[in-house]
């Protein structure tokens, strides 16, 4: 059957308005005018067909055709994809840049993968063998961190009937022949699959597992599991960006996908630049070699954004399959929601709360359900995290993509403006934010880390807790006033917060520390809990211990102690603590 | 021999419609001959079917039905460029205003322009000195950046504008004579005295001649004004990237800008999102922001620092929270610091510059200047937490360590915020100012900074400040 073919009839920013044919499908792919530019069918009418271009649209004609492509908006899966930077409907950037230099002209036609490159490819199936979908028949090494595995395509089942020798493939090389209800079908390394459709999985895992991010406030205090969605919300210059930043650094997924979704084209070069300086510590290579970039910058096309989204964690989702722990930032999702809301008022749909579509909430789930802890059709296990900033308007987190989100995520670290207005970093608000992960991971931490992690962390929630209301009176009346007791847990307090919760992601220590330290650092600071209210108890008074600077030494841990053989000088500052007090309490005790 | 459209069909603010037209492209411009022969132009805004929705940059008052002939120009709006630009007075869509006559066109440019490529953008790193200590320390505008000022009506914006202007002209050590320095000036809806002050300052400054002005003012046209950072940025590009100039841009006003659009939206029956702006209000101003930036294959740079003011100096408000999503940090204008006399009023704790971190330490300015920047801004915050203590019981009861702080605030507000119009201070003497401020504080407060940096700085009051 031909392809549909329509004429443009009206053209509003993004959405285009196309009559002529009906056999358009909802959700097709179709190119759009003279320049062949990229869009997408979004609505159906007895009379028109509704498209939104995922390129600018100036310059666009009225009676320009329209053609369908046949098939919904897919990416192209294959060994290549990683330590690339793409748009929002994976177009290689670095291509067009070579096609178009420095700015981004509409139309570019360019390769969505190098299909001219010839990979290593080894074959593990040999004739005869069944395979399904999901079946790794073979590898290639894709980056020097990671191994691609190349899986049979999921809608595909039958038997080997031939499998090419090892040696060098592109990736629309037949690598194999498989025999399947009685026709044979070609096996390349290259797979498509429609960014709007979760790829399928044999089954949903419960999130046992943290995502260990060397971060002291995510870790200790809400950490996330593998397979799990988290939300980082916060007004501008609360550091959204730089926590994306530093996850994507630091945590311990074997792949990151980087979605830069309506943000600044520095922080997309930024990221590009940084990431290929950095070292990951575990293998020595860059950092850039486990990570994909697809980057809309605030400026491109405002459809393509949309779409980024979908690409990104189609992207995931592949690797995913492999039996890798996928780990995928949105910086912001926000942006995406207005997107979707730029488009629906171009389509005059009623809008619901603040112009946004009635739609969005589920929208919002259906991506972060794309999140989870899942045993693979080929048997493997696999995850992905997914880990959305969002920006609410005026800081304000009761407006509608905050809260929506807030549903549909377990995990919230709630950025916070003062703390980052007095320079606290990373700014996130212990009293506001929360993870439900924490009874999933206990057992984990438990056996993993140390027995009592989890209780040591409610500790210390509970002095912040006690702090909070402390601080109420001492704003009316000075902290003076109060009685040793309470000094003390003010004392406590601020060494978890200068001491624990901030952290310098610009020190080369700090930036990443490792649980093992994060758990010494809770040990010391609840010693100087413990000998604090003994010495309260014995009617002194703290001011004799703090002005030793026994505090400061505590907050200057994480510059004073490495991330290494932290045994000896841990203890030695236990010691130094417990000899502070004793040399204390005597003379005040007496 | 393109067409003559005679007559419209329906005219309702800004927008005319005319029917039957069969070749118009979205954005192509559109020129309108009125009955006594004068010229509008338009640019087509929607198209559907054979009807044509097109805005009218001059205003449609004296349009009627059939007074006008419409032809459609066949391009989409573009600007003439070139280096003679430099030093010339235009109107808010690019056309001489300054008696002058026209201009040699080098190349004609889509004044939309196309986004820059990501991998081809050069990450900005080097640090412009502005001469102005708050910004310098703590917000440090970095080439390449987008560095917006928020203010409020009645506050002296304009004459930080161009108190940065002029300071920061010299942009190269080989470059003392400013020859790769330019200014693009674009003035959206401001009033008459607002571009005359900032023209008088460009001439007593004398780098009138590196300037060029683009002049919407409060009464010229609406429509016009969405055209203005358009024309503006496009120039910039041109200077930046084809003559590897330097080039400063100011916009203002933001505010009127979008509320230009939001006027036209609204004319066109769009569904508004907040306070009756668009939806697409974000990726409007991001097409203009994040034109600023360096590109890899070029030596030029755009910088942007758009000044807007905050209705009701209400920084929720959706210009100047979309705003600060886009740009790279904001330095903010306080009312209060305004009404004690300090100038420049710059209120520091909501102040950021994102980029500052990579263009500043060791081989930029200073190794000290992170950890006392970091430094400066903890204890400020605390001087707040000081004042609002003191303001309940009393600066009396105050601890001693409080009215240390107290002493330390007033100290900052007076030397190190306050600048005359005309203080050109170097990074050596801001740090140093900065240093001198902090060892009014005990040692032991200052836990942002090493002690490496504490005994080689910290209490050496002795040296050398202005």
């Amino acid at each position: 059957m031909a392809n549909a073919e329509g004429r443009i009839f009206g053209i509003n920013g993004p959405v285009v308005r196309v009559r002529g044919s009906g056999a358009f499908e909802m959700q097709e792919m179709v190119r759009v005018g003279s320049e062949s530019l990229i869009g997408e069918v979004i609505g159906v009418t007895d009379t028109e067909t509704i498209v939104q271009v995922y390129e600018e649209t100036v310059g666009l004609r009225a009676g320009e055709t329209v053609t369908g492509t046949g098939g919904p908006l897919s990416v192209t899966l294959a060994p290549g994809i990683l330590s690339n930077i793409f748009d929002g409907i994976e177009r290689p950037l670095s291509e067009i840049r070579r096609l178009t230099n420095a700015f981004i002209s509409r139309g570019t036609q360019v390769e969505l993968l190098d299909e001219s490159k010839k990979w290593d490819v080894k074959l593990t199936v040999k004739k005869g063998d069944i395979v399904s979908g999901g079946t790794i028949i073979g590898s290639t090494p894709e980056t020097s961190l990671i191994e691609h595995r190349i899986m049979i395509p999921p809608n595909i089942a039958g038997t080997v009937e031939w499998a090419a020798p090892d040696g060098k493939y592109t990736i629309n090389d037949v690598i194999a022949r498989v025999k399947s209800a009685g026709s044979v079908i070609d096996i390349r390394m290259r797979q498509e699959w429609p960014i709007k459709k979760a790829r399928p999985y044999a089954q949903r895992q419960a999130v046992t597992k943290p995502l260990v991010t060397g971060q002291r406030v995510i870790d200790s205090m809400f950490p996330i599991g593998k397979g799990g969605a988290a939300a980082v919300p916060g007004g501008f210059g609360t550091g959204k960006t730089m926590t994306q930043h530093q996850l994507a650094k630091w945590c311990d997924a074997d792949i990151i996908v980087y979605i830069g979704c309506g943000e600044r084209g520095n922080e997309m070069t930024q990221v590009l630049n940084e990431f290929a300086e950095l070292i990951d510590p575990k293998s020595q290579r860059p950092l850039l070699d486990r990570t994909v970039l697809i980057a809309n910058t605030s400026n491109m096309p405002v459809a393509a954004r949309e779409a980024s989204i979908y690409t990104g964690v189609t992207l995931a989702e592949y690797y995913r399959d492999m039996g890798y722990h996928v780990a995928l930032m949105a910086d912001s999702t926000s942006r995406w929601a207005e997107a979707l809301r730029e488009i629906s008022g171009r389509l005059e749909e009623m809008p619901a709360e603040e112009g946004f579509p009635a739609y969005l909430a589920s929208r919002l789930s259906q991506f972060y359900e794309r999140a989870g802890y899942v045993t693979n059709l080929n048997g493997s296990e696999g995850s992905i995290s997914i880990i959305g900033a969002v920006s609410p308007q005026g800081g304000d987190f009761s407006e509608p993509v905050t809260q929506n989100t807030k549903r549909f995520i377990r995990c919230f670290w709630a950025l916070d403006k003062s703390l980052a207005y007095s320079r606290h970093y990373p700014a996130i608000q212990w009293l506001t934010s929360y993870s439900e992960y924490i009874n999933d991971l206990t057992r984990w931490y438990e056996e993993n880390v140390s027995p009592d992690f989890m209780q040591k962390r409610a500790k210390l929630m509970a002095i912040l807790q006690e702090e909070a209301s402390l601080m109420e009176i001492v704003k009316l009346i000075g902290s003076d006033v109060l009685p040793e007791g309470q000094k003390a847990t003010l004392e406590v307090a601020r060494a978890i917060r200068v001491g624990f919760l901030q952290q310098n992601a610009f020190h080369k220590d700090d930036t990443y520390v490792p649980l093992e330290k994060q758990d010494k650092m809770m040990d010391a600071i609840l010693l100087l809990d413990r000998r604090l209210k003994e010495l309260v108890a014995s009617g002194a008074v703290i001011s004799k211990v703090t002005q030793t600077g026994i505090v400061d030494d505590i907050i200057r841990i994480k510059y004073t102690i490495g991330n290494e053989d932290i045994d000896a000088p841990f203890n030695a500052l236990m010691k130094k603590i417990n000899d502070t007090f004793d040399a204390s309490v005597p003379s005040f005790a007496k | 021999m393109p067409i003559e459209y005679m007559g419209l069909n329906n005219i309702q603010g800004p927008l005319a419609v005319i029917e039957g037209v069969d070749e118009a492209f979205y954005e192509e411009m559109v020129s309108v001959t009125m009955a006594d022969g004068t010229k509008r132009m338009g640019r087509v805004v929607e198209i559907s079917g054979d009807k044509a929705v097109v805005q009218m940059f001059e205003g449609t008052d004296g349009l009627s039905l059939e007074n006008t002939a419409t032809r459609f120009t066949g391009e989409p709006m573009r600007l003439k460029l070139s280096r003679e630009m430099l030093g010339r007075t235009l109107d808010g869509v690019g056309r001489p205003i300054d008696g002058m006559g026209d201009y040699f066109a080098e190349e004609v440019r889509d004044v939309n322009g196309s986004p820059i490529n990501p991998v081809a953008r050069e990450y900005p790193r080097n640090f412009i000195q502005t001469g102005i200590s708050s910004i310098d320390c703590l917000m440090t505008l970095i080439r390449g950046q987008k560095l917006p000022i928020f203010s409020g009506d009645g506050m002296p914006h304009d004459d930080l504008a161009v108190q940065i202007a002029r300071q920061a002209k010299v942009v190269d050590s080989d470059d003392a004579a400013g020859e790769k320095f330019a200014i693009v000036f674009a003035a959206m809806g401001v009033k008459y005295d607002v571009a005359n002050y900032f023209r008088r300052s460009f001439e007593e400054s004398g780098v009138l001649g590196k300037v060029v002005m683009f002049l919407n003012l409060s009464n010229d046209p609406v429509v016009e004004r969405i055209i203005t950072p358009r024309c503006a940025l496009t120039a910039a590009e041109y200077l930046a990237f084809n003559y590897d100039m330097h080039v400063l841009v100011i916009l203002t006003d933001m505010t009127s800008y979008a509320e230009a659009l939001r006027e036209i939206s609204s004319s066109k029956g769009e569904i508004p999102s907040r306070k009756g702006f668009p939806g697409y209000l974000y990726s409007d101003l991001a097409s203009l922001y994040e034109r600023a930036g360096i590109i890899a294959d070029a030596k030029g740079s755009v910088t942007q620092v758009p000044i807007l003011t905050m209705p009701n100096d209400d920084i929720t408000h959706p210009v100047p929270d979309l705003t600060g999503y886009i740009t790279e940090g904001q330095i903010v204008l306080g009312r209060n610091l305004n009404l004690v006399g300090v100038y420049p009023p710059v209120s520091v704790l909501p102040s950021l510059s994102r980029l500052m971190k990579d263009g500043i330490g060791e081989g930029f300015t200073r190794e000290d200047h992170p950890e006392l920047a970091n430094q400066l801004f903890a204890s400020y915050s605390k001087v707040e937490d000081a004042k609002s203590l003191s303001s309940v019981i009393g600066e009396d009861e105050l601890s001693e360590l409080d009215k240390k702080y107290l002493a330390f605030g007033r100290e900052f507000d007076k030397r190190f915020l306050t600048q005359g119009a005309y203080e050109n201070r170097s990074i050596e003497e801001t740090l140093d100012l900065g240093w001198q401020l902090l060892s009014m504080l005990p040692r032991t407060e200052l836990d942002r900074v090493s002690d490496e940096m504490l005994d080689k700085y910290y209490g050496k009051t002795e040296r050398e400040v202005v």
